[in-house]
């Protein structure tokens, strides 16, 4: 029963969305279902936040190697929590001075900005900045001309790495006018404007149909790996 | 290939990275005692007065006001200032409080710079610097999304829906004054449904609401795909593949790019159809469409390498200019330690 | 070279190839000049054919991991907008991108335009999750999905808001992606269905190339990367500072095209070593009885 529910409602949600550019009328509807969608996500980063808490309790309680790491997620989330839903160090907003809760969290001064400038913003920023070093490495152990594919890949990573720095027109700038066309910079502006359009323009829409094709699936119901598997 | 790169034994990398830390510790100690030290941040105390007059509807509204008065609210913030602010107010009244350093802000800066080194430290292996650092931005992160999923979301979109005045009268004071909307009760019992994967009696409940972001999901991405990137991608590569210049004659550059763009997208989907075999006429098709492909991972590959470095450059930024005072290209404090040394080399 | 490199030898050398032009512009203050590209022309035009006064969606689809790209575009296209007049009225598909958001409002706003006011020349709705979903419904009921400012002010009591009742009604809508929910989605669910309505973005690297394909047909103007961002910088700063020194904030991306060039030639230097050696090893192998 609690199946077939699901079924029906997964049916209807997919429909009110397909019928809705078809039909004026349906638009209202479209935009409430979509409303709750959107209300729903917003509930999916507290079940997130509770899944975290519940796994790192488990990890806590079974005092398993690096137990203390997850002791410190844990204070990491709480604190956080607590600073932020308190509105911890934040003052009235300007346009209601006098209630003091309608200060935004973020502001400037308060604790939840704090964590984000001091704590969120180098780790993550750092996170993906660390990736340059592992390309590097990764590009002289692996990035080899082995036959006409691997080159073609080499040469045009060269031409975009050249042609979107000075370097391009430190190169080639002396080219003459008719022959602009091969100046680095202009080589790397026609590579995309060509030869990556067109390829990514076939991947997009093989995605495209990919996408419709498991979307069909799912609203009729032959794709019900999302229910689990005893349901 | 395998040997061509390869890590020292164990010991050797140890003692080797902790002789750069060492380095790097003496090398920010000596920094702090050259000129005006490093890494300090301040502030100044900015104070406003409101007071209120009530509008058309008996809606209130707050104004600022030069001075304080009886009826007046004051609010306090801290606002950054720079350093050469401060040096600036010194000169002009030693010892005044007006701008003043900010000790939270100071720690704050310290433990960004920390971080910052932990995640790099990660290069030589992982330790217990970027472990600490990692629990953290997860805790951090999980509890940062929720907070403000709350406040942007669930505050204004759902709770003030419930209930209007009590979300005025808490949090939202300019919110409108509305009436309970029961339509919100749906988004709030699949809320609670889905919330309920938690426990163990939530397993089967909290099918439903997965099942109706599915479904929702699933329609709005085939309306959009199929619109945009099915429909609107062909209709953008049906192209002329002779073109004309505006007297008539043959324009080769476009027509040569219009017939590359058609010709290449046709070849690359015939290597994506996987139900015809790849031989002959669709087997060259396939051939030149890897080429197209290749070109395209190629420049793929080069934008990404030009992202990651650009991200590299705000970190090492951050390091030299907020954190060790280094340089100073925001003009801030006047004048860099680097410049200073050039000129006086 | 011995046949073995130890990798830190590459990551000290990616470290200086990005620290030390780092420094040397700290000292210098030297830029590389920029010649846009038609995709960043393409952003300059669009944002300059507005009549002042007009309405502009500005969304903040990103966070502090990929500001060092992202960052300086945000600048500059708000600082091209209040200085064209144009009013933007801005939201954020991303978590953190209302901070964001605040961040730059700060910096420029604030600093060079005090005069604006926030709900009548600009305005942050904040965030809304949903991702596409709040797309969608912007597509015809601007307000359901944003009703409050992050003031807690009903959008109906905001002078900016007039007449806003779908994103249709925006001439021009910007967004400022990292990735998903980004410039692609943008280009789905919004350009797609309001053929009328002009979208550009800033986009990271990695989307780069993917968004390309969108250019010019669904995607009237885009910023591709730091190199973008410079360049559209370089036009901004040409059309409102024409000779006078441009402001250090307002040089962000230039500044940073300096490590970029020696990091791609690093990069390029690499990748010439690594092959040479892989050769004159199969060489070697070849050779051997």
């Amino acid at each position: 029963m609690s199946r077939s529910i699901a079924l029906l409602i997964c049916l209807v949600g997919g429909l009110t969305m397909l019928v809705s550019p078809f039909l004026p009328m349906a638009t209202g509807w479209a935009n409430e279902v979509t409303d709750w969608f959107n209300i729903l996500a917003a509930m999916a980063f507290v079940l997130g936040g509770g899944s975290l808490l519940k796994v790192q309790l488990m990890r806590l309680s079974a005092r398993g190697p690096g137990w203390g790491y997850s002791a410190v997620t844990l204070l990491a989330f709480v604190v956080t929590l607590w600073v932020g839903l308190g509105k911890v160090g934040v003052v009235a907003d300007a346009s209601a001075p006098a209630v003091a809760w309608s200060g935004k969290p973020d502001d400037e001064g308060s604790a939840f900005w704090w964590i984000y400038l001091y704590v969120m913003t180098p780790i993550t920023s750092t996170l993906f900045a660390v990736l340059a070093f592992y390309v590097a490495s990764a590009a002289f152990r692996a990035f080899r001309a082995k036959n006409l594919e691997a080159t073609l890949l080499l040469v045009t990573a060269f031409i975009i790495l050249l042609g979107r720095t000075f370097a391009g027109v430190v190169l080639t700038g002396w080219l003459p006018d008719w022959a602009s066309g091969l100046r680095l910079e202009n080589l790397a502006v026609t590579i995309m404007d060509v030869f990556n359009t067109a390829g990514n323009r076939a991947i997009i829409i093989g995605i495209a149909l990919g996408v419709a094709s498991t979307g069909i699936r799912l609203m009729l119901g032959l794709d019900r790996s999302y229910l689990g598997g005893d349901a | 290939m395998s040997d061509v790169i390869a890590n020292q034994s164990e010991p050797t990398q140890g003692r080797w990275w902790i002789g750069l830390f060492l380095v790097i510790a003496v090398l920010v100690a000596i920094r702090a005692g050259i000129g005006e030290g490093m890494g300090r941040v301040y502030v100044q105390t900015e104070s406003t007065s409101y007071v209120s007059t009530e509008g058309e509807g008996g809606r209130v509204s707050w104004s600022a006001v030069p001075g304080v008065t009886e009826d007046s609210v004051t609010i306090d913030r801290d606002v950054f200032r720079t350093a050469g602010q401060y040096r600036a107010a010194e000169a002009a009244a030693p010892g005044q409080q007006a701008i003043r350093l900010s000790w939270d802000r100071t720690i704050g800066l310290w433990l960004a710079a920390f971080f910052t080194l932990a995640v790099f430290s990660f290069l030589a292996g992982d330790n217990p610097a970027y472990k600490l650092t990692e629990s953290i931005v997860i805790g951090v992160s999980a509890g940062y999304w929720m907070v403000v999923a709350f406040w942007e979301t669930l505050v204004p979109k759902l709770l003030a829906q419930l209930a209007p005045d009590l979300v005025k009268a808490w949090c939202m004071p300019n919110l409108e004054g509305g009436a309970f909307n029961p339509v919100a009760l749906v988004p709030l019992g699949l809320g609670i449904m889905l919330l309920s994967q938690l426990t163990p009696l939530g397993r089967h409940v909290g099918r439903w609401p997965l099942a109706f972001v599915i479904g929702t999901f699933a329609g709005l991405k085939m309306v959009s795909h199929v619109e945009s990137d099915i429909i609107e991608q062909v209709r953008a590569t049906v192209l002329p593949l002779v073109v004309s210049s505006e007297d008539g004659s043959l324009a080769a550059w476009a027509s040569l790019r219009n017939v590359l763009i058609v010709t290449g997208v046709l070849c690359t989907l015939a290597y994506f159809v996987f139900s015809v075999e790849h031989k002959g006429a669709v087997g060259r098709a396939a051939r030149v469409g890897v080429w197209f492909l290749m070109i395209t991972f190629g420049s793929a590959f080069g934008f990404t390498v030009m992202g990651r470095i650009a991200l590299l450059a705000a970190r090492f930024e951050f390091l030299f200019i907020d954190w060790l005072w280094l340089i100073d290209p925001k003009g801030e404090r006047g004048m860099s330690v680097v410049a200073a040394v050039m000129q006086s080399g | 070279m011995s046949g073995t490199l130890d990798r830190r030898w590459i990551y000290l050398a990616m470290m200086l190839a990005v620290a030390l032009p780092i420094l040397w512009n700290g000292v210098t203050g030297k830029t590389f000049p920029e010649s846009p590209t038609p995709p960043s022309q393409a952003c300059f035009d669009a944002i300059e054919a507005l009549p002042a006064g007009s309405r502009v969606l500005v969304s903040f689809d990103y966070d502090p991991a990929s500001e060092g790209e992202l960052a300086p575009m945000a600048t500059t296209f708000l600082r091209h907008l209040m200085h064209k007049g144009l009013r933007p009225v801005i939201i954020a598909l991303w978590p953190l991108g209302p901070t964001k958001a605040e961040e730059t409002i700060a910096n420029v706003m604030k600093v060079d335009f005090p005069d604006r006011v926030s709900g009548r020349d600009y305005v942050n709705l904040g965030f809304q999750t949903g991702n596409e979903g709040v797309l969608k419904v912007i597509g015809t009921d601007f307000r359901k999905q944003f009703p409050v400012d992050r003031s807690g002010t009903p959008v109906d009591r905001l002078p900016i808001m007039e007449g806003i009742t779908k994103v249709g009604d925006f001439p021009l809508v910007i967004t400022i992606s990292a990735g998903y929910p980004g410039g692609k989605e943008w280009v789905q669910y919004v350009s797609s269905a309001n053929p009328g309505l002009v979208l550009l973005a800033g986009v990271t690297g990695v989307q780069a190339s993917q968004v390309y394909s969108y250019y010019p047909g669904q995607l009237r103007g885009m910023l591709a990367a730091i190199k973008g961002a410079a360049e559209y910088e370089a036009l901004v700063s040409a059309a409102i500072d024409g000779d006078r020194v441009t402001a250090p904030k307002y040089t962000e991306a230039r500044r940073r095209m300096a490590p970029q060039l020696f990091g791609h030639l690093l990069l390029i230097a690499l990748i010439v070593i690594g092959n040479a050696m892989y050769f004159a090893q199969r060489r070697c192998k070849a050779v051997a009885p």
